[in-house]
């Protein structure tokens, strides 16, 4: 980019067959992948899936072991992080702790040599309403406070292309939300392609119109929030984005519209549509809050709906807007339901006899099977140590 | 020689030591140890043993039956310990500092001395010394030479001692720990026998000694120490802040100087004072290394012998008060710094 100028609006980025390896390990295995300007991408994974290198690769932090990146149109693979359009919001935010909170926004404006730069660093802090501390030091700012000064630091340049690396993380639950929805505003306001890595999937869900879910160094599944979480096609995306409940079995009859599956004495059936594997082995799932409790036995077995029961509820618990049971259904495993708080209290409680259904199209089908899945899973929790969120996505997979 | 001073050292620099196991006051001394080792501007001074030494001869008479005798003495009567804690520490304790201040308290009271040319007994009350310090032939000129050498030695180990702190820490290379370990060795060297080595280096290339064979020895044995300190503040630097410099379209020229550099300031000036006042103490190695030139401890070392001038306590004097001021100035700042800090934040 030249010195002294703008980019006009966001650019795009591909990467073409990344691979990075480190003395030990691989971390990210030919990744190809399409950003187009002016979106707003999320990466999605465990630690340890390769996001975080993905996005220092991008940056110029990082040298790729094989493979190309573009920005825009123009190779950037070999140039050094400084000469790229490039800005990151670091986790740490990495605030530089001897400048006052204008310097530090104004360093890079400073570096390129574009002109009026305390004045353009005094915009972008009212960008985040923080203009009224300009003057203090990092150290003399709240967590939030120094998150949006580390956003107005990098968006005060108006890269090509902003790169996030899961800088909401630090903040507490509320702050996070209200961070999200500015983030939002931002990035629809300024125009810029944003790629945001996280390991939070509620965040990338409010936050991208387009989520990558990654796992072990690979792209398992991209597209829309609402399509992977409708139509995951492996089980640790069904796992990970969300929970879900899977049941492995064999295929007994098809139709060019459904699908029937036996898994434990129980018929399941699919829309063809929503199945990828069609024959022998199969792995159907479905969403927690797609499921409806049934305190008794549906009187006739109804096309166009699933039944699995009777099982034993096992364990209820309230978490306001819903309730999650936790149903034994013997020769299937644990079901789990969420059920909006329609009434006061739970419908029913735990030891009572249930039965659970759902629509036949809110299943779908998987390429994989969970087996296959929790072996990946493992690997990424031993590679990540023990992380919370690895270790609940291993312990939602692990079932049926 | 160490685990027997170690084990003496914490009894009055930590009286409350005293009621704990063993295991525990050797840890406390462990402390005091390594503190002393700085305060005392090196290992390699305290390798010839002589502060060690004394503390443990200080020490130990009172130390072993003092905290012995007290413990014994309260299980009977406890008034009888108190009593002799009472006493007997305060004395101790106005003894060991009455003996640490004597040499500076004498320096001082006779740079007033009106003296002639022995400066031994005392004469009479004269400012003369202070406003005409340069009176006495040589003092001046060595005090100059060993400012000059200070302050060259200084910036030379500071700018390699640094370089090689930021290598050390920040790139992984071959021989690294090998270069990190053999950057200890001058510190643990004996004085005489570096300054000794180095001396025969010179005779053996035929350089002539003075005052730049004076520079190149202060350097090699500053830069160790300017590693040493330097590399404890390149460890605790956040890489991610100079990651985020280069982001910020900061070259590394740019990333260094704004980024880098300020943030290690504290560790490269503290590296710099205490080179200096290594550089300005040294006689050892200076005098082998010196050829004719005299620098200020050298020209003590040999006015010693036929009665030091007055105008030499001047300068030491002054020295001890410019040292004791820019202490008292960092502290104070250091506490107002902190007392806005704490101010802002709550």
């Amino acid at each position: 980019m030249a010195a002294g100028t703008f980019a006009e609006k966001g650019a795009d980025l591909e990467l073409v067959g990344i691979t990075k390896t480190f003395p030990g390990f691989t971390a990210i295995r030919s990744l190809d992948l399409f950003i187009p300007a002016g979106s707003f991408f999320a990466l999605l994974g465990p630690s340890g899936c390769g996001k975080t290198t993905t996005l220092r690769l991008v940056a110029g932090l990082e040298e790729p072991t094989a493979g190309r990146i573009v920005i825009g149109g123009k190779d950037v693979t070999s140039t050094k992080s400084f000469q790229r359009p490039v800005n990151t919001v670091f986790q740490s935010y990495a605030l530089f702790p001897h400048m006052s909170v204008l310097e530090n926004v104004a360093f890079g404006l400073r570096r390129r040599g574009i002109a009026s730069p305390l004045e353009k660093a005094h915009e972008a802090l009212r960008l985040v309403e923080l203009d009224h501390l300009a003057a203090r030091r990092p150290a003399q700012l709240s967590g939030g406070q120094q998150q949006r000064v580390a956003l107005a630091r990098a968006v005060v340049n108006r890269p090509a292309l902003l790169l996030l690396d899961e800088p909401l993380g630090a903040l507490d639950l509320k702050l996070r939300r209200q961070m999200q929805l500015e983030l939002k505003d931002i990035q629809t306001e300024v125009g810029l392609t944003f790629l945001h890595v996280t390991h939070d999937q509620e965040e990338a869900m409010t936050m991208a119109d387009t989520i990558a879910v990654m796992n072990r160094g690979e792209i398992e599944q991209m597209g829309a929030p609402e399509e992977l979480y409708e139509l995951p096609r492996t089980a640790f995306v069904a796992n990970f984005l969300g929970q879900s409940n899977l049941f492995t079995g064999e295929v007994v009859s098809s139709t060019p519209d459904a699908l029937t599956v036996a898994s434990a004495g129980q018929q399941l059936v699919i829309p063809s549509a929503r199945a990828p594997r069609r024959s022998g082995t199969v792995t159907v799932g479905v969403r927690p809050e797609k499921l409806l409790l049934l305190t008794a036995p549906p009187a006739a077995p109804s096309s166009g709906v699933n039944v699995l029961g009777p099982g034993r509820v096992i364990d209820v618990s309230f978490s306001g807007v819903s309730t999650q049971y936790t149903i034994a259904v013997p020769g299937i495993g644990d079901v789990i339901v969420f059920a909006q708080n329609m009434v006061f209290g739970p419908v029913v409680h735990v030891g009572a006899e249930v039965w659970v259904s759902w629509n036949v199209e809110h299943g779908f089908g998987l390429e994989d099977s969970p087996a296959e899945a929790a072996a990946g899973v493992a690997d990424a929790a031993s590679a990540a140590g023990a992380d919370g969120d690895v270790a609940t996505s291993a312990l939602t997979t692990v079932k049926a | 020689m160490s685990a027997e001073s170690v084990s003496g050292a914490p009894s009055w620099t930590k009286p409350r030591a005293r009621g704990v196991s063993g295991g525990a006051s050797a840890t406390g001394a462990d402390v005091t140890w390594s503190l002393s080792a700085e305060s005392a501007h090196g290992a390699s001074r305290l390798a010839t043993a002589s502060p060690g030494g004394i503390a443990r001869e200080l020490e130990a008479p009172v130390a072993g039956p003092g905290a012995g005798g007290g413990r014994g003495a309260a299980a009977p009567g406890r008034r009888r310990g108190i009593r002799f804690r009472g006493l007997g520490l305060p004395v101790y304790t106005a003894l060991a500092l009455l003996f640490l201040l004597i040499p500076i308290a004498y320096t001082f009271v006779f740079s007033f001395n009106n003296s002639g040319k022995l400066n031994i007994a005392w004469q009479g009350f004269t400012l003369d010394k202070w406003t005409n310090v340069c009176a006495a032939q040589g003092v001046c000129e060595a005090f100059a030479n060993s400012i000059l050498v200070g302050v060259v030695a200084t910036v030379l180990a500071t700018a390699l001692g640094t370089a090689i702190a930021i290598a050390l820490v920040r790139y992984r290379f071959r021989a690294r720990s090998a270069i990190s370990l053999l950057l200890f060795l001058p510190m643990a060297t004996p004085e005489v026998v570096l300054g000794a080595g180095l001396a025969a280096q010179f005779l053996s290339l035929g350089v002539n000694k003075g005052l730049a064979t004076i520079i190149i020895a202060h350097t090699m044995f500053c830069i160790s120490f300017v590693v040493v300190t330097v590399k404890a503040r390149v460890a605790s630097l956040d890489p991610a802040l100079e990651e985020a410099g280069r982001d910020l379209y900061g070259s590394p020229v740019a990333v260094f100087w704004r980024i880098t550099f300020p943030l290690l300031l504290p560790g490269i000036a503290a590296a710099a004072l205490l080179s200096f006042a290594l550089s300005f103490d040294d006689f050892i190695i200076t005098n082998f290394n010196s050829g004719a030139v005299d620098t200020f401890p050298k020209f003590i070392y040999i006015a010693a012998a036929r009665g030091i001038p007055a105008e030499a306590n001047v300068v030491a004097s002054a020295v001890f008060i410019l040292a004791i001021v820019i202490v008292v100035v960092a502290q104070v700042t250091r506490a107002a710094r902190a007392a806005r800090l704490a101010r802002l934040r709550g």
